[in-house]
């Protein structure tokens, strides 16, 4: 029976050509009960939130292990707020240093996990802030 | 809700996904939606494209929607995946294989998951597609997966229903559902630069043949590679073909009355069992009912009888609907 579903936009920013982790993260949340949208490898900041908003997630979730998350993350959450979708939860995951985490929380990233995050805890942190 | 209406008929991108969203998830909002902007809609035409997983779905249809753009400012894509039986959730990875399409301003793409909706397609689907029109597209593509029913049930939306398939699955096609086989205007074997391409167009034709013939039109057996992008063009040429077909033989309207019909009756039974049967579900007559059944004093039958009473139709094969 149709019901609400928490739909969450797994994405790849960039030149990343790795993507094992996003897709078990998809997976994840799959099996929590989400409907997950994954678009592929080397998406651009427009390609990501125009999808975002075509599929009216409620969640993105990024997914970056190339280090370029400084230049592109800022990219993308103007894109979001020029477009009138800052209200989508921005979270990120895999390699970003410690040292930029305030950078990108102040920019609206609202949670970064680590690799190695149990999938448990990402579905819940969503499931929470998705409450709301 | 005016305010969503008219940037939806002005073709605003935001407002067509929340009002699908809508749809989906605030049903009784959203059927408030679907009443105001039904009246004087014009349907655009459908192509419904389905088969077996890995068959190059996603692929043929950008090549499609790549020629469709040619001649035509916006198109709409509609890419279906099953929900998990066990999870409810749904890995919607179509989008994938339309990147090039996808970065083009008059291409809509939504990904939808069945939401294991039992024997038809999920009446929101079709609500989509109405929505999709009122935003100014014209041609609409809708992909599903040949797994479950679903794929069958597409035909009851499209006006065109391309059957696609790859020629490794050449003797496993003999045990596809006869189903596929008949609802099927066009056929497309994709991948064709593998082995067992003509034994593949054998079968198939073989299988067509066999077929009670819809009419004047023969399905066509095409062979492309997608990715490739050969072979588009015949797809696409026999696409116009049997819209063509459709006009000529007025089947046009008795293809959208069908369909209609059957949204009608999708509404039904989802408003039955919402308003009816899952409150009913919940009582706790219906607890001590099943206790009853369980252990074989009651039988299902006749309580299911005695339930469908109380809506005041009278359950009788012979006279049919009848109010009391």
């Amino acid at each position: 029976m149709p019901e609400k579903k928490i739909k969450v936009l797994v994405a790849k920013p960039g030149l990343d050509g790795h993507d094992r982790g996003a897709k078990v993260i998809a997976r994840g949340l799959k099996e929590a009960g989400m409907e997950v949208v994954y678009t592929g490898l080397r998406q651009t900041p427009e390609q990501i939130v125009r999808a975002a908003i075509q599929e009216d997630v409620d969640v993105i979730g990024l997914s970056i292990l190339s280090g370029a998350h400084n230049q592109l993350f800022p990219d993308i959450m103007d894109l979001l707020a020029e477009k009138g979708a800052d209200d989508i939860l921005v979270i990120a995951g895999g390699i970003i240093p410690e040292e930029d985490h305030d950078f990108l929380h102040d920019i609206g990233i609202k949670a970064i996990f680590k690799p190695g995050t149990p999938i448990k805890k990402i579905v819940e942190y969503i499931k929470q802030e998705c409450q709301r | 809700m005016k305010e969503l209406i008219s940037r939806l008929k002005e073709g605003e991108e935001r407002a067509l996904a929340r009002a699908i969203s809508l749809v989906e998830n605030q049903r009784f909002r959203g059927i408030e939606l679907m009443k105001k902007i039904y009246p004087g809609l014009e349907l655009p035409y459908l192509v419904g494209i389905t088969g077996p997983p890995g068959a190059g779905k996603s692929s043929l249809s950008q090549e499609i929607v790549k020629e469709w753009l040619k001649k035509n400012d916006k198109v709409g894509i509609i890419a279906i995946d099953p929900s998990s039986r066990y999870s409810g959730g749904a890995l919607l990875g179509d989008r994938i294989r339309m990147g090039e399409i996808a970065r083009n301003p008059g291409v809509f793409i939504r990904s939808m998951a069945t939401r294991g909706v039992l024997g038809g397609l999920n009446p929101t689907i079709f609500d989509t597609v109405l929505l999709m029109a009122v935003a100014g597209y014209e041609y609409i593509l809708i992909e599903t997966v040949g797994v479950g029913q679903n794929e069958i049930d597409v035909v009851d939306l499209a006006d065109t229903t391309l059957v696609v398939t790859v020629p490794e699955a050449g003797d496993e096609i003999q045990t596809y559902k006869a189903g596929l086989m008949e609802i099927g205007n066009i056929f497309i074997v994709n991948k064709a630069d593998r082995p067992g391409v003509s034994k593949m167009e054998l079968v198939l034709k073989q299988m067509l043949k066999l077929q009670k013939s819809d009419g004047e039109w023969t399905p066509p057996v095409l062979k492309t590679v997608a990715v490739a992008g050969k072979g588009i063009d015949e797809v696409v040429k026999y696409c116009f073909e049997h819209y063509n077909y459709l006009q000529k033989k007025g089947l046009w309207q008795e293809k959208r009355r069908r369909f209609l019909r059957q949204h009608l009756i999708n509404l039904l039974e989802e408003g039955f069992r919402r308003r009816f049967i899952q409150p009913l579900s919940r009582s706790e007559d219906f607890t001590s009912k099943l206790d009853n059944i369980s252990n074989f004093k009651d039988d299902p039958y006749t309580v299911a009888e005695k339930y469908l009473e109380k809506t005041g139709i009278a359950v009788d094969e012979e006279r049919g609907w009848q109010e009391r």
